[in-house]
């Protein structure tokens, strides 16, 4: 065991003053410093996607990354994917859709599914499957994910139009 | 029989039974969801917080004698000897042919599988207390494990355990008495040697569980990712020696389960032990390493079987010798003759044949313990029914569809050889739907075209019976001491208005909340977000089953459907006393009790406060508050898959291109709900025909113990589903609904085996095991090679 390092994460916009080992993954201190359970993990070796965040934008696997490579850069877990009450166009695609069923996957899938969106809003569908399948569910079949996020890209995209006009 | 379809809006359009506002029929978005969505989700790790840490000192080895612990100074570790008077778990069914050990929660001196829980580690954290487990020692003098199920059965094979002779825990034998003499006058006889490998059901959540200690009252609150609370409660009772009332059992938003979560395991038994020895609570967050060595397994089975025909085609008898290899111990509650007694009593499927013969064995090896996984045992069942199917039919010279068409039931109610009795269903014609979608003739001369340019396109069909939503006589059958099966619901209407809705059943993701509420909406006329179902706890739930073997929307459902009923009634009741009407004119909907044909309306806030507060004023039965029980004999849906793939012969790779489903589950509550069970059961069903696979070494080593290792597939392997859906009306429940949650992992491996052989016709290769992995496919093909077949080139 080593000593503690105090570092700063900063997740969905707001600072949290941690104390962490070294070799704390940043998924067990999201969740278990931040308070912030959204973020799931189900494999711990970095396959199933479960734990999924944004950090710089980018998705990466919360459980391969140290908690002190975290320090000072952005960070956004599913918990701030909404607006206030507002569901992000994913959230309500995934509910409309029936894109989840034991919910367990879904914040990877969510994070995922954003970072991809919010890095190219017109990718190619063939492109999206592809990222899409980085992360594992065992409920839903891919089915209704798919549904879900062409149906959030396609209700982005026309927001980002209209917005930019 | 009458029959209904699906409109494309997803509606019932004809068939329906409900009196009621038509809540039944609607793909509703889930009630679950918003909470989910959001992160907001409640799972058993999200409550470990401020717990200690508990981590498991698991064996290195799959067989062999404990030597000795060496525990290093400082930690805080407990085994077998601190364990005095906790009983081995021990599941019972009453025949003399079941001869089951029972599991220590800790053993003290022998360890019977690689990954076996030998010791319990407590730190303060969960990096703390891998550290400290790490250095725990276990001295163990390994002795050669038993790991494959048939040299497990061979002469002289070492015994698992010194209760079962042979290694066998448990076998059911039976023999119409014209089999022998179907044998003798059959046409054609099909002899086939099968092969399922071991998989795991893989929830996307591992197990876990966190036990909370209240000084002030005693009690443990065991909060933790199962299915079956009531009866997991009931089992670390019994298996500590304490009360039932000591105990509480929380079951949160459970990350999937697909029968894993059934069973009791020793961590949960330690877990309660812990919390009241150290009168703190301590928290098991289970790693995927641990859920691949040490939850549960299935399908690892090895099936002989013979079938006659006559020449026209028509199965005759079938005989089988199936040998379930079910691990180191019998599972709680369900037992280790969950694979073989359904193997045993469900070969026939859907097929029409008078003469059976079986021989089912439960082999107990040195491997990780068996217990149920969607589907259990028919995945086998179908895949070796639809082998049979397509041999006979090439050697027969009959198209796969024909042969089909000749042996499917159609009268109704069918019963089989064993003795089961099917109701109402649409075997043949979802058969032809299949075909029909699929458009069969059209693909035979695409198939042509593509072998031309070289390419290898098959398609392939599984028809299967699923039994489901089956109550406590279809257990008591199988002399299960444990006879689960009934659902208890207690709904209770607030002064307000809002229904309370308590069910002994306990979902584990599938969105039984929304489609339970649909059912109560079409009875009290009440939308379904003015009703709040709760479930998945001891303290706040009536005994029940949880959620296993597609259960819970039939059974569970029928309960809602009963204790709604009896609150409707009272509401009829009462709103008549109000409104000067009899309680016969008094229809309920939309929040209101009207008298029919008028608008003299009242809300059902207005009637439920009456019930409440002004009950001296109608009848003096004070408040709204029913119950009900629901106890099926069970109900069989009925489907067929049709699979169209590609095969590169080069690399054994497999494609799916097509996946068509064509499903009979009754009256469907929620549309959307059922097509995402039959997506995901499909998926796992592709699953095991082509990628699962746990392995263990001959040393008894699990090799396939990570993501990495193990193949579920993702969003790039799995094909577009198209679903159709035909609605037998069946009077075996009283929803008429039927069970759906196992179907699509049932019927999909053979389908996609069945294609991938027809793919392969052109080298008369045939593949009688899975997964179909890349590397046994091409292994047949070379095989068929060598053998003198040769693809037939259509530009020679």
């Amino acid at each position: 065991m080593t000593d503690k390092v105090s570092i700063t994460l900063t997740v969905n916009g707001r600072d949290h003053a941690v104390a962490v080992e070294p070799r704390r993954t940043l998924a067990d201190a999201l969740r278990d410093d931040c308070g912030l359970t959204g973020t799931h993990l189900g494999c711990e070796h970095g396959v199933c996607g479960a734990c999924t965040v944004l950090v710089d934008g980018k998705p990466v696997r919360a459980c391969l990354m140290f908690a002190v490579q975290a320090a000072g850069r952005p960070v956004r877990t599913v918990e701030g994917l909404a607006d206030g009450e507002t569901l992000h166009p994913l959230q309500r695609a995934f509910w409309e859709n029936h894109g989840l069923q034991c919910g367990f996957c879904t914040p990877g899938f969510l994070m995922l599914a954003a970072g991809a969106l919010e890095a190219d809003p017109d990718i190619a569908d063939e492109d999206l499957v592809d990222i899409l399948s980085s992360n594992l569910c065992r409920c839903t079949g891919y089915q209704n994910i798919l549904k879900s996020v062409r149906q959030a890209a396609a209700e982005m995209r026309a927001c980002g139009s209209s917005a930019a006009r | 029989m009458t029959k209904g379809d699906l409109n494309a809006g997803g509606e019932i359009s004809s068939g329906k039974i409900s009196s009621g506002t038509g809540w039944i029929g609607r793909s509703i978005p889930r009630l679950e969801d918003p909470s989910l969505v959001t992160g907001r989700g409640h799972y058993v790790a999200d409550a470990a917080r401020g717990a200690a840490a508990v981590r498991f000192v698991r064996s290195p080895v799959a067989r062999g004698t404990i030597l000795g612990i060496e525990v290093p100074e400082g930690a805080t570790v407990f085994t077998a000897a601190d364990l005095q008077g906790v009983k081995p778990i021990r599941p019972v069914l009453n025949r003399p042919d079941y001869k089951a050990a029972g599991q220590p929660v800790l053993p003290a001196d022998r360890v019977s599988f690689s990954g076996q829980a030998v010791a319990v580690v407590v730190a303060d954290d969960a990096a703390a207390a891998e550290d400290a487990a790490e250095a725990v020692f276990v001295d163990i003098e390994p002795e050669d494990p038993v790991i494959d199920v048939d040299l497990a059965l061979a002469e002289g094979a070492s015994q698992v355990h010194p209760e079962a002779p042979g290694n066998v825990f448990v076998e059911g034998r039976m023999a119409t008495p014209g089999l022998a003499a179907a044998f003798d006058t059959a046409a054609e006889i099909v002899s086939l040697e099968l092969r399922s490998r071991r998989q795991s059901a893989m929830p996307m959540e591992p197990r876990g569980g966190v036990a909370t200690f209240d000084p002030a009252t005693g009690r443990v609150t065991l909060t933790a990712s199962v299915q079956m609370p009531h009866m997991l409660r009931t089992g670390i009772a019994d298996t500590l020696g304490i009360p039932e009332a000591d105990l509480r059992v929380i079951a949160p938003d459970v990350g999937g389960g697909f029968g894993q979560k059934m069973s009791l395991f020793p961590e949960y038994v330690v877990l309660v032990w812990l919390a009241r020895r150290l009168r703190r609570a301590v928290a098991w967050i289970e790693d995927r390493r641990e859920n691949f060595l040490a939850s549960a397994h299935g399908r690892d089975q090895a099936y002989t079987v013979r079938a006659a025909f006559t020449a026209a085609g028509r199965l005759t008898a079938v005989e089988a010798d199936m040998r379930c290899n079910v691990g180191a111990f019998s599972c709680y509650p369900v037992t280790c003759g969950v694979e073989p007694l359904m193997a045993f009593a469900e070969l026939p499927g859907p097929y029409d044949f008078a003469e059976y013969g079986a021989r089912s064995r439960g082999v107990t090896t040195n491997t990780c313990t068996m217990a149920p996984y969607r589907g259990v045992s028919r995945p086998m069942l179908t895949f070796t029914m639809e082998r049979i199917m397509d041999v006979a039919a090439k050697r027969l010279g009959l198209d796969p569809v024909e042969i089909r068409r000749r042996n499917l039931i159609g009268t109704f109610p069918h019963r089989s050889p064993t003795g089961l009795v099917y109701d109402e269903g649409s075997y043949r014609e979802a058969l032809e739907v299949a075909a029909e979608v699929i458009d069969v003739p059209a693909f035979r001369a695409r198939q042509r075209a593509a072998l031309a340019e070289g390419r290898h396109i098959g398609l392939g069909f599984s028809v299967f019976s699923e039994r489901t939503g089956y109550g406590t006589p279809a257990f008591a059958a199988r002399a299960m001491e444990i006879v689960p099966g009934y659902e208890t619901v207690e709904m209770a209407m607030d002064p307000s208005g809002f229904l309370e809705v308590r069910i002994g059943a306990s979902p584990h993701g599938q969105g039984l909340k929304t489609s339970l509420a649909q059912i109560i909406s079409d009875e009290v006329g009440l939308s379904p977000d003015r009703i709040r179902v709760i479930s998945g706890d001891t303290d706040a739930t009536p005994y029940g089953w949880g959620t296993f073997a597609s259960r819970s929307l039939v059974i569970s459902g029928g309960a809602c459907k009963l204790a709604a009923a009896k609150i409707a009634d009272r509401l009829k009741a009462i709103a008549g006393e109000m409104l000067e009407a009899a309680a016969a004119d008094i229809v309920l909907g939309a929040g209101e009790a009207r008298v029919e044909g008028t608008d003299r309306r009242i809300a059902l806030a207005s009637v439920a406060r009456a019930a409440y507060h002004q009950s001296h004023r109608h009848g003096g039965q004070a408040g709204l508050r029913e119950t009900a029980t629901y106890d099926p004999a069970g109900t069989f849906s009925n489907a067929c898959h049709a699979a169209i793939v590609e095969v590169d012969v080069e690399t054994g790779g497999v494609r799916i291109e097509r996946f068509v489903v064509a499903e009979d589950a009754g009256i469907l509550i929620n549309p959307m709900i059922v097509d995402g069970q039959i997506h995901g059961g499909v998926a796992q069903g592709i699953a095991n025909a082509l990628y699962e696979e746990l392995i263990y070494d001959e040393d008894g080593n699990l090799v396939t113990a990570s993501l990495a290792d193990y193949l579920p597939p993702t969003s790039a392997e799995i094909p577009n589903i198209e679903i159709r859906h035909l609605v037998t009306l069946s009077d075996a429940t009283i929803t008429r609904a039927k069970g759906v949650g196992e179907g699509g992992s049932i019927g999909a491996p053979a389908a996609v085996i069945n294609a991938v052989v027809d793919a392969l016709a052109p080298f008369g290769v045939e593949l009688f095991e899975m997964p179909a992995s890349p590397q046994r496919i091409r292994d047949a093909i070379r095989k068929a090679g060598s053998q003198g077949h040769v693809p037939r080139q259509a530009h020679d």
